[in-house]
């Protein structure tokens, strides 16, 4: 193959995996920015964010709770939580995208950047 | 609170704008606004301003990317050496005192403002040779200049220069829970001579990605105000869509021209950091 080509064929393959990435970044902003609208307008109609004042749940388990009371302050975070995944998510993403593409040099590359993500978030964890 | 709710909002629709044209993501603003204006402590508003560059990263590259300005295999090459360097900053933190890093990373990006004010008449770079790593991963590309009007090829040069700076961007926001993004325009700009637009378009993409990872330990240690950072998140939405739209139409010398003042400020203010201890 020459190298022409070559090029040719790695800038078809990025046109798809940008296209996936893009869509996937859409989604997860979209979403996010939907769930925490609706939570802060119920919060400001109601004046009421759930929980006593200045406090608010930082684990899954209470979020969920609060979730299900409809809980505004408890909305605004499921939200918040989408929006931080946004970025995790387009990472793997475009981990199947480049395994779609036969780019393994990227999928390699994505694996890692995932791993160490999943490494620091532990290690935080660990240090507070 | 329905009025500070809308200020904050307000605010964050011009971090939104700035970051995503400068591609630092949105924490220069956030941070002193809240912190200043409103009183917030400063954990909470490192919290918020993550959440911001969180928002200003993945708003603006939804459409950096679908106008190809975005090289997403520059970036996600790069994302290896920020995240790794995320890691070594987090172990740093707790090892050593930062002051000397501080200075070292101060004078770095001294010298990337007066790299940066050299070529400052340049619009575009030229004569840049393909490095072989660049080649070999097809990290060159193209994107289509609104402000010329003209499409734009583009070489990757100097990637290992270019790997070991964003290494350090990496320690940087470990060590300061910062999204360092000077350093990664830096890393692309002035060592891997790719075009400025492209650079601070990459940079908000990559800077998602750590930022992610900090805010996730925000988020358990209850750092992040679910009040304050909605708004926050919400303008810089808003924000980063519009930047996103203005950045594509200035000029790479007008946005080099923003950009130099911001980094001998964010120089000046670490020196200050270092010396105060």
């Amino acid at each position: 193959m020459s190298e022409q080509q070559q090029q040719a064929k790695h800038q078809e393959r990025t046109a798809e995996v940008e296209i996936a990435v893009s869509k996937m970044l859409r989604i997860g902003i979209v979403l996010a920015g939907l769930v925490i609208v609706v939570g802060l307008i119920l919060f400001l109609v109601t004046g009421d964010s759930g929980y006593p004042e200045d406090t608010f749940p930082t684990s899954l388990p209470d979020i969920f709770q609060g979730v299900l009371q409809l809980k505004s302050v408890a909305i605004i975070e499921v939200g918040l939580i989408l929006l931080i995944l946004t970025p995790v998510f387009r990472v793997f993403v475009s981990m199947l995208a480049f395994i779609h593409e036969k780019d393994y040099r990227f999928v390699v590359i994505s694996i890692f950047v995932l791993i160490i993500l999943a490494i620091s978030f532990v290690l935080g964890k660990v240090g507070t | 609170m329905t009025a500070i709710v809308i200020e904050i909002f307000l605010i964050a629709i011009l971090a939104g704008i700035v970051g995503s044209i400068l591609g630092l993501g949105g924490g220069i603003v956030v941070t002193p606004a809240l912190t200043l204006l409103f009183g917030v402590d400063i954990n909470h508003a490192i919290g918020a301003s993550l959440i911001s560059v969180i928002a200003t990263s993945s708003g603006s590259a939804v459409a950096y990317i679908r106008d190809r300005i975005t090289n997403v295999r520059v970036g996600m090459f790069l994302e290896i050496a920020t995240t790794v360097g995320a890691i070594t900053g987090a172990f740093l933190a707790a090892l050593i005192a930062p002051n000397f890093l501080y200075f070292i990373f101060a004078l770095l990006l001294l010298y990337s403002a007066y790299a940066m004010v050299k070529k400052g008449k340049e619009e575009i770079p030229v004569n840049v040779p393909q490095h072989p790593v660049a080649e070999k991963l097809g990290l060159g590309g193209e994107y289509y200049d609104k402000a010329l009007g003209r499409k734009i090829t583009y070489n990757v040069d100097r990637v290992y220069e270019g790997f070991g700076v964003m290494y350090g961007a990496g320690v940087v926001s470990g060590l300061l829970g910062i999204g360092s993004g000077s350093f990664k325009v830096m890393a692309m700009d002035v060592f891997m001579k790719m075009p400025l637009k492209v650079s601070t378009a990459t940079s908000n993409f990559m800077m998602g990605v750590t930022a992610a990872a900090s805010a996730g330990i925000y988020f358990l240690r209850g750092d992040i105000i679910p009040v304050i950072s909605a708004p926050v998140a919400l303008g810089v939405l808003v924000g980063a869509t519009i930047g996103a739209r203005i950045m594509q139409r200035l000029k790479s010398k007008t946005i080099r021209k923003l950009f130099i003042p911001i980094m001998i400020y964010i120089a000046f203010q670490m020196i200050y950091q270092g010396w105060r201890g």
